[in-house]
């Protein structure tokens, strides 16, 4: 049976990871390979790695961490931020990366989906959609959530779909941080309105969230950096957790 | 040992080789005849579209060099459905080692059941092979997939989606998997290092 997927996200900048981690073992707190490694044998199902690299320059710097990464790791990995074209893409994939992320790029610019499903196959093609309610209305938000756009949150779901994405991350600005669950309602929507799996960010505090967004939610997996960076929440218990609720997981 | 990983226009390779570099093995990626002649084994990774991988083996003649072969020989995702007999996608004519068609994934409720097939599943129905010795109960692979090949005589193991599907195949010196071995962490590792031990 198809299990449900569990996904930490990395935050890297410059090569280094960003938010402060609470791992004993690490000896280097920075290195996102190591704390990769960790996951990966912790029994994480993929990894998400977010750059938030301001200067192009240092873009470099990632495409060789996206070597090391794949190197060193077993288990397949997702990266995004700030990738745009189709060379971007092609740049990291040849460095190793499973799949790609974008999301501003294809809201400034929704050809290049199909650019790139069509260059590199939609199977590694993830479209990052980061959402806000306002007024009652589920609207499309860039720029890590600050900016919003004129987008329909499900309309745009639906138009990224049948250009040729592989999969929706769908973040909830809403209730990202807040540790109060996911937004399992519009998650549902959009869910069971594609044919494409759907990952569910933003929200997560507790092991009930992940049951409850994998049930209500109809999410196919889910992402969250803190709780496992600050092992509030360890991947091992969450796994046998779920198992327990009668959820399908890889153990 | 020689390992040759062959080099077509397929996406992805370096996972495959970074995979045998886990395991202490270095592999030579090639699309040179004479050293994929030469080899120990051959390994055919895979990911992309059928018709385009077939018309780029055929242009370049390895299609008959990969029928021709008589060592252990390894087709992974895309490779596996190029070594049946043909593809749905895009009505494609494949090598046919193995007498076998691939179909697309077609849910009856696609709500429940989404395609591509992405994620982690289990392989069951494992048969007595050297391929298979010595994995874990359950074992979990990655896919990443929307064709599949039918079951058959040469299935030696199976997943469900949808229905059941053939997992991995194995006919003389041609063994296939559908997973990515290259990224199904320890299970993938043990099917590699079974491989390279046949």
């Amino acid at each position: 049976m198809l299990t449900k997927r569990i996904i930490p996200c990395l935050d890297i900048k410059d090569g280094r990871t960003v938010k402060g981690v609470n791992f004993v073992q690490l000896r280097d707190a920075g290195d996102p390979v190591e704390l990769a490694k960790i996951y990966s044998d912790e029994g994480a199902d993929e990894l998400v790695f977010l750059d938030i690299t301001a200067t192009v320059d240092k873009r470099k710097t990632l495409a060789e961490l996206v070597t090391k990464v794949a190197k060193a790791i077993n288990i397949p990995f997702t990266v995004g931020g700030g990738i745009s074209t189709v060379e971007d893409v092609k740049v990291l994939l040849y460095a190793g990366a499973d799949k790609i992320s974008i999301n501003s790029a294809a809201v400034n610019n929704p050809g290049v989906i199909d650019e790139m499903a069509r260059e590199f196959g939609s199977q590694c093609i993830v479209v990052a959609i980061d959402t806000r309610n306002v007024d009652g209305l589920d609207f499309v938000h860039t720029h890590g959530g600050r900016k919003p756009t004129l987008l329909q949150t499900q309309a745009w779901a639906k138009e990224v779909a049948d250009r040729g994405a592989g999969e929706i991350l769908l973040t909830s600005m809403d209730h990202d941080g807040t540790k109060a669950g996911f937004a399992n309602e519009i998650l549902a929507e959009i869910s069971s309105a594609l044919s494409i799996p759907v990952i569910a960010s933003g929200g997560a505090g507790t092991m009930v969230h992940f049951k409850d967004v994998f049930t209500f939610g109809k999410a196919d997996a889910a992402l969250a950096a803190s709780i496992f960076h600050f092992k509030e929440i360890s991947i091992p218990d969450l796994k046998r957790y779920l198992d327990g609720e009668g959820i399908s997981v890889r153990k | 040992m020689k390992i040759a990983v062959i080099k077509y226009n397929s996406g992805n390779v370096q996972s495959v080789l970074y995979a045998l570099e886990r395991l202490g093995v270095v592999a030579e990626l090639t699309d040179d005849p004479e050293k994929i002649r030469a080899a120990d084994k051959v390994i055919f990774p895979g990911q992309g579209e059928a018709s385009t991988a077939m018309s780029y083996l055929k242009a370049r003649k390895l299609d008959q060099l990969i029928k021709a072969l008589k060592q252990p020989f390894l087709g992974v995702c895309l490779g596996l459905q190029l070594l049946c007999e043909h593809s749905e996608e895009n009505d494609t004519e494949c090598l046919g080692i193995f007498p076998v068609k691939v179909k697309r994934f077609i849910p009856e409720n696609s709500q429940e059941f989404k395609v591509p097939h992405v994620g982690w599943n289990e392989l069951e129905n494992l048969a007595e092979n050297p391929l298979l010795t010595d994995l874990p109960a359950n074992p979990f692979v990655y896919y990443v997939h929307s064709f599949f090949a039918e079951l058959s005589d040469y299935t030696i193991a199976t997943s469900h989606y949808i229905h059941d599907f053939t997992a991995i195949l194995h006919r003389d010196n041609y063994w296939a998997i559908q997973a990515h071995p290259e990224k199904s962490s320890v299970v993938g590792e043990k099917l590699l290092a079974n491989f390279l031990s046949i």
